[in-house]
């Protein structure tokens, strides 16, 4: 399972660093780079919040969230 | 050559009893619809049953009639006596309970801004439902989720319906607009934690539905999921329409990403009923490049097609655009003409990089949210804390849901008004028969015994209850109809004028 796990994140990592070269390279236009600035920012200050409104016991809760097959 | 059509969305969502996973479905999910029922323009008169008469679930849009014992529509009218909720809403909706799902069916609207407006509407809807149910005697706070997977291998559905020309040959659909459907979920997609139906491997993918998918074309929509569902169902003329159910689709929180999915979609078909596809998009492997598509978050992965050429998903995309850009031309009238602006500009984001578009589009948002709490608490992907934010993202309560809270700060670029949507909980759309059943409904409580989505039957004190068929969607509307709500007091005069026409 934790190998599982380390092999998922690893790959998605490489993944989000050849993104982001991309995007650095690309990021020629300031008003963009201005924008992506203050997305970033506005994100991490609503991690906060996250932790406020998060379910308490995410495990639990988590584990508890069984749905029976739809269409 | 236009984005106007009749369509409308079907999202059935997720439901739960907290610290309760054994909790019925079934019986949580009617005490939701039912908690909304007893809003004070729901009970006036005694509650409306759902008409069945001209439904044919089993018909198949090839030509034959299912025969199998998948899905017998009389255990649909039992599921009313055996009292699983329904309720028609005076905008014209439908609330009730599918399979083990509470299900918001939007009224039957033109244009893909009334689609995002009318779906909204039912988000809001389900969020003031839960409220009434905790506020019941005897019944416990209910959870409710605008997604499409539990994560433990069960999905529900969030389709789409577009009503179309019954001259298009089927298998035209099935080759020009599968293309389309499979990379659709670069600006469509909800984001989902895992891989695999049963999310066993930790990784993020695109979108929610993806691996639900197992062939190209058919009838099902609960088990061998197909691409192209091929339902034949028009609710309508069926001489002159076909209903094209959608089956593929996430469901979006964000306006955007509901507005554009559906937009799109509707310019395509209009292109498949003019004929402009020639099939060079035709894809080698659509179910396995579907998934492969939603894998890949950066965007990269090449698509291969039919004639050897390889394609990233957003490069098919673009062609399709451009294909539409020729089609629909300089004098294209406004509402097509923002679609197309929209999908350029996203289109054009997501070739320089998704990200930019986490204050517009589902997946992005919640990756972008993801990828910063792992960061700043040094999570793996398979942490309890991560599927929490995913799937708390999709929690139509305001106070909790994470995409609501996003709205709150104002991180979220919108299309509506909160006003506006909650008029649409109420109010029909002017230009479709939606006004027509929407208006009955709120004006005779007491006299609509019945409806459906092409029929409202009344019973006005005669021998018989009369049924008025609508079998024409742009019948009805408010231009047509309206004058005769204002002048009509009781339900008899109004039949007393149709009937005289």
């Amino acid at each position: 399972m934790a190998a599982k796990d380390s092999g998922g994140q690893s790959q998605s990592q490489r993944s989000r660093q050849e993104a982001d070269a991309e995007t650095t390279e690309a990021a020629v236009d300031p008003e963009i780079a201005e924008r992506h600035e203050a997305i970033t920012e506005e994100v991490d200050d609503l991690l906060d919040e996250i932790d406020e409104v998060l379910e308490t016991n995410s495990e639990e809760f988590v584990r508890s969230f069984v749905q029976k097959g739809g269409q | 050559m236009t984005v106007r059509r009749i369509m409308g969305t079907e999202i059935e969502y997720g439901i739960s009893v907290p610290g309760q996973p054994g909790a019925n479905p079934m019986v949580t999910s009617s005490q939701i619809v039912n908690a909304y029922a007893a809003r004070p323009e729901l009970s006036k008169g005694g509650r409306a049953r759902w008409d069945y008469e001209e439904e044919t679930p089993l018909r198949d849009a090839r030509g034959f009639t299912y025969t199998g014992a998948l899905y017998d529509p009389a255990e649909n009218l039992a599921d009313e006596d055996s009292g699983l909720a329904n309720v028609i809403l005076t905008n014209g909706a439908r609330l009730y309970v599918d399979h083990a799902h509470p299900e918001y069916s939007t009224p039957e609207v033109t244009n893909p801004r009334e689609v995002v407006l009318f779906d909204k509407a039912g988000e809001m809807t389900m969020a003031e439902a839960a409220l009434r149910a905790a506020h019941t005697p005897g019944i416990g706070p209910i959870n409710l989720y605008k997604n499409n997977t539990d994560n433990k291998g069960a999905s529900y559905g969030a389709h789409e319906n577009y009503l179309m020309s019954r001259q298009t040959p089927f298998a035209d659909i099935v080759a020009h607009f599968t293309p389309f459907l499979v990379t659709r979920q670069v600006f469509a997609g909800a984001g989902r934690i895992g891989i695999g139906q049963d999310a066993s491997e930790h990784r993020f993918q695109i979108s929610q539905r993806a691996d639900f998918f197992e062939v190209e074309v058919g009838l099902e929509t609960t088990l061998k999921r197909p691409i192209i569902n091929t339902r034949d169902e028009p609710h309508a003329d069926a001489e002159r329409y076909r209903r094209l159910h959608v089956i593929i689709g996430d469901a979006n929180l964000a306006e955007h990403a509901t507005y554009l999915k559906v937009g799109t979609a509707s310019i395509v078909l209009a292109m498949i009923e003019s004929g402009v596809f020639d099939g060079t998009l035709g894809i080698a492997e659509p179910v396995a490049e579907l998934r492969a598509v939603s894998h890949d978050p950066t965007l990269t992965h090449k698509i291969e097609l039919r004639n050897g050429k390889r394609l990233t998903a957003v490069e098919l995309q673009m062609s399709i655009l451009e294909q539409a850009e020729a089609y629909c031309g300089p004098d294209a009238d406004p509402a097509t003409r923002e679609v197309l602006d929209q999908w350029a500009y996203v289109l054009d984001a997501l070739a320089r990089d998704p990200m930019e578009l986490a204050d517009m589009l589902d997946w992005p948002a919640k990756l972008s949210l993801l990828e910063r709490y792992r960061e700043r608490e040094g999570l793996d992907w398979g942490a309890a804390k991560l599927q929490a934010i995913d799937l708390q993202y999709h929690d139509v309560r305001p106070e909790k849901g994470l995409y609501h809270r996003l709205v709150a700060r104002g991180k979220m670029k919108r299309l509506l008004t909160d006003t506006e949507i909650i008029n649409a909980m109420t109010e029909p759309p002017s230009d479709t028969r939606a006004f027509f059943r929407g208006r009955c409904l709120s004006r005779y409580p007491s006299e609509v015994v019945a409806a459906s989505w092409d029929s409202v039957i009344f019973d006005v004190g005669a021998d018989s209850l009369v049924r008025v068929p609508m079998m024409e969607p742009e019948k009805g509307t408010k231009a047509h109809v309206g004058e005769l709500f204002e002048r009509c007091a009781a339900a008899k005069d109004l039949l007393d004028v149709i009937t005289a026409d």
